[in-house]
């Protein structure tokens, strides 16, 4: 067994322990991040993977949450089993069809057409009477599971809820890992590396990027799905850009194209929005002073720190 | 729509257009010339409109706070290039974004601990606290029409530098080639410099003259923010013309939006965005 499927398993037993302390502060707080753990994920494939910088991610999470608090019935249960598929596919298909635009541009107009995208959407939640005003929409009654009357878990359970959570995030972990070994994901990871010469080796590189944007969004809306399971309310700033630029930013922290580093990215973004948070009011100031301290000091995320430390010991301290 | 009232939507559309001019053009410059994106940037219209009620509350007056507050911003989109910006130039755009997201936070928590989270209100110069009658029951305030028409000056000017000085064209040629014109023997690092800083008082300055009919409160930077990328967007990286345009397309797509179709009022730009999108992705005065 290689060390690093090791460290893997060593997390996951960790994780899987966690509802075992009975801390029920902590394992909402982990649940919550792992949420964003998959909401990571599934912005790492776009970034990490087929190079497209898209600063609007936040409208799919979004979109999915609002789907199941209008889904849900106001007083009884909506299933689990129609619900979350029907949540994941219209954030799949708002993906879909908003990818059709962004996709025609490139770099630096990429990154503000899906910020500029992702405004429509929360303008959509805020003004129109889908999305209940800029109060949002309580989701009164969790989901059930129960197919037939047999119940086999109960997500109004936190320790349930917290398995199903983790279940999602190794779900969607060995999918995205699978898609990725996949011709298919060869095929996007090329794309980031050299868009042109996929081209003229006969890809139709654009209907590659367009399944990946619908997919990504597809995937941020289980995490949007889950959000709003876990909350029980959703409002419009789910959809806003701070929540776009907080995603990313987990990506970038863990390293991009690496989903093990994506995961660490939101446990180490929510670590450090608690710890700040304990000590001032004003954290976004130590939070914004980190980042930028990052960028200039830190290229190429955590998951650069060990090559940087291994290097340095091979190498003595000479130049790279 | 009677006439009068088709009339002051008119000039609002033009007033906010080309106020949305000031903070964009900026915005499309630096982008153009350095290659940067600039998160911050609508930071920069939120610090000018916090200074101007800062300063007007210690001068007494909007118009000192002005003349007072324009060298500082500046000195301060100097100081930032120097400091941070310049560190970015062969950076990828991710780097970019993050480092400047990271200074919106800074910048929002710096207000927020310097001068509060309370709304404010700036008293409108009382040379131009008047309004012009239209109809009988309709009327125009002067100091709307004082700020288009120091907007109309400032892009005069603008014109005037970019075309018609020896500034304007290292900046133009910067804009087409910027190793060809280091090659040529000019510092563009100090072009970098001038730009951004022109950049950030254009930004700051129309927060200044915004916030008397707009009032000061927190986060108003964001909004203007997504705004101008809008019109960047539509106009053209790089391209101050197209900027000029695509404002005052987005001022009255916005303002006629607001009457005409209020609840889609929010979204109207950005459908007009979707569409320039379809037509011409690479914006509508984008050469080639």
């Amino acid at each position: 067994m290689n060390a690093q499927l090791l460290l893997k398993l060593v997390g996951l037993a960790i994780l899987l322990c966690v509802p075992l302390t009975g801390e029920s502060f902590y394992t909402e707080l982990i649940a919550k991040t792992l949420v964003l753990a998959i909401f990571a994920m599934s912005l790492d494939l776009l970034v990490g993977f087929t190079g497209l910088v898209s600063f609007g991610h936040a409208a799919y999470f979004g979109v999915a949450a609002y789907a199941v608090a209008q889904l849900s019935p106001k007083y009884e249960a909506a299933s689990l089993w129609f619900v979350m598929p029907a949540a994941v596919g219209i954030s799949a298909l708002v993906a879909l069809f908003v990818g059709l635009f962004v996709l025609r541009t490139k770099g630096i107009y990429f990154i503000m057409v899906t910020l500029a995208f992702a405004q429509l959407a929360f303008f959509v939640f805020h003004d129109t009477p889908l999305g209940g005003g800029s109060d949002g929409i309580y989701l009164n009654v969790k989901p059930t599971a129960s197919i037939a009357g047999w119940m086999p878990f109960d997500l109004d359970n936190q320790t349930h809820l917290y398995y199903f959570i983790l279940a999602m995030l190794v779900l969607v972990y060995l999918f995205l890992g699978r898609i990725l070994q996949s011709p298919f994901g060869r095929v996007l990871v090329g794309i980031k590396s050299n868009e042109h010469r996929m081209q003229s080796m006969g890809y139709l590189t654009f209907r590659y990027k367009l399944a990946a944007f619908a997919l990504a969004g597809g995937l941020g809306g289980i995490a949007g799905f889950l959000y709003a399971v876990v909350f029980g309310f959703v409002t419009p700033e789910l959809l806003s850009w701070h929540q776009s630029g907080n995603v990313l930013l987990m990506v970038i922290l863990g390293g991009m194209g690496n989903l093990v580093g994506a995961i660490a990215g939101a446990f180490v973004f929510t670590g450090m929005q608690e710890v700040f948070g304990t000590w001032s009011k004003h954290w976004q100031l130590i939070m914004g002073g980190v980042i930028v301290a990052a960028v200039l000091f830190l290229p190429g995320g955590l998951a650069a720190i060990p090559g940087r430390i291994k290097r340095s010991l091979q190498g003595g301290g000479s130049n790279e | 729509m009677d006439f009068a009232s088709f009339l002051i939507q008119t000039l609002n559309s033009l007033q906010y257009g080309l106020l949305l001019f000031l903070v964009a053009s900026g915005l499309t410059l630096v982008f153009g010339i350095m290659g940067i994106i600039n998160l911050a940037h609508g930071s920069f219209y939120m610090i000018g409109a916090y200074l101007a009620f800062v300063l007007t509350s210690t001068t007494g007056s909007l118009f000192m706070a002005i003349l007072l507050g324009v060298p500082l911003a500046l000195i301060f989109g100097a100081f930032l290039e120097w400091a941070l910006f310049s560190h970015l130039y062969k950076r990828d755009h991710l780097e970019q974004v993050l480092l400047t997201y990271g200074l919106i936070l800074v910048f929002e928590e710096l207000r927020s601990l310097l001068v509060g989270d309370e709304v404010h209100g700036i008293d409108i110069p009382a040379m131009f606290n008047g309004s012009i009658q239209l109809s009988e029951v309709l009327s125009y305030p002067v100091y709307r029409l004082v700020i288009s028409a120091v907007c109309v000056v400032l892009a005069v000017a603008l014109y005037f530098v970019i075309q018609r000085t020896r500034l304007g064209m290292m900046i133009r040629a910067g804009n087409h080639d910027r190793t060809m014109v280091e090659a040529l023997g000019i510092n563009i690092n100090m072009i970098y410099r001038v730009v951004f800083a022109l950049g950030v008082a254009l930004a700051a300055l129309a927060g200044m003259l915004a916030s008397p009919i707009s009032s000061v409160f927190p986060n108003m930077g964001s909004q203007v923010l997504i705004i101008s990328f809008v019109i960047v967007v539509i106009g053209g990286i790089g391209s101050v013309w197209g900027a000029l345009a695509a404002a005052l397309i987005v001022g009255f797509a916005d303002t006629f939006g607001k009457v005409l179709l209020p609840e889609l009022s929010g979204m109207v730009v950005y459908i007009v965005m979707a569409g320039v999108l379809l037509w011409r992705p690479e914006g509508i005065f984008k050469k080639g």
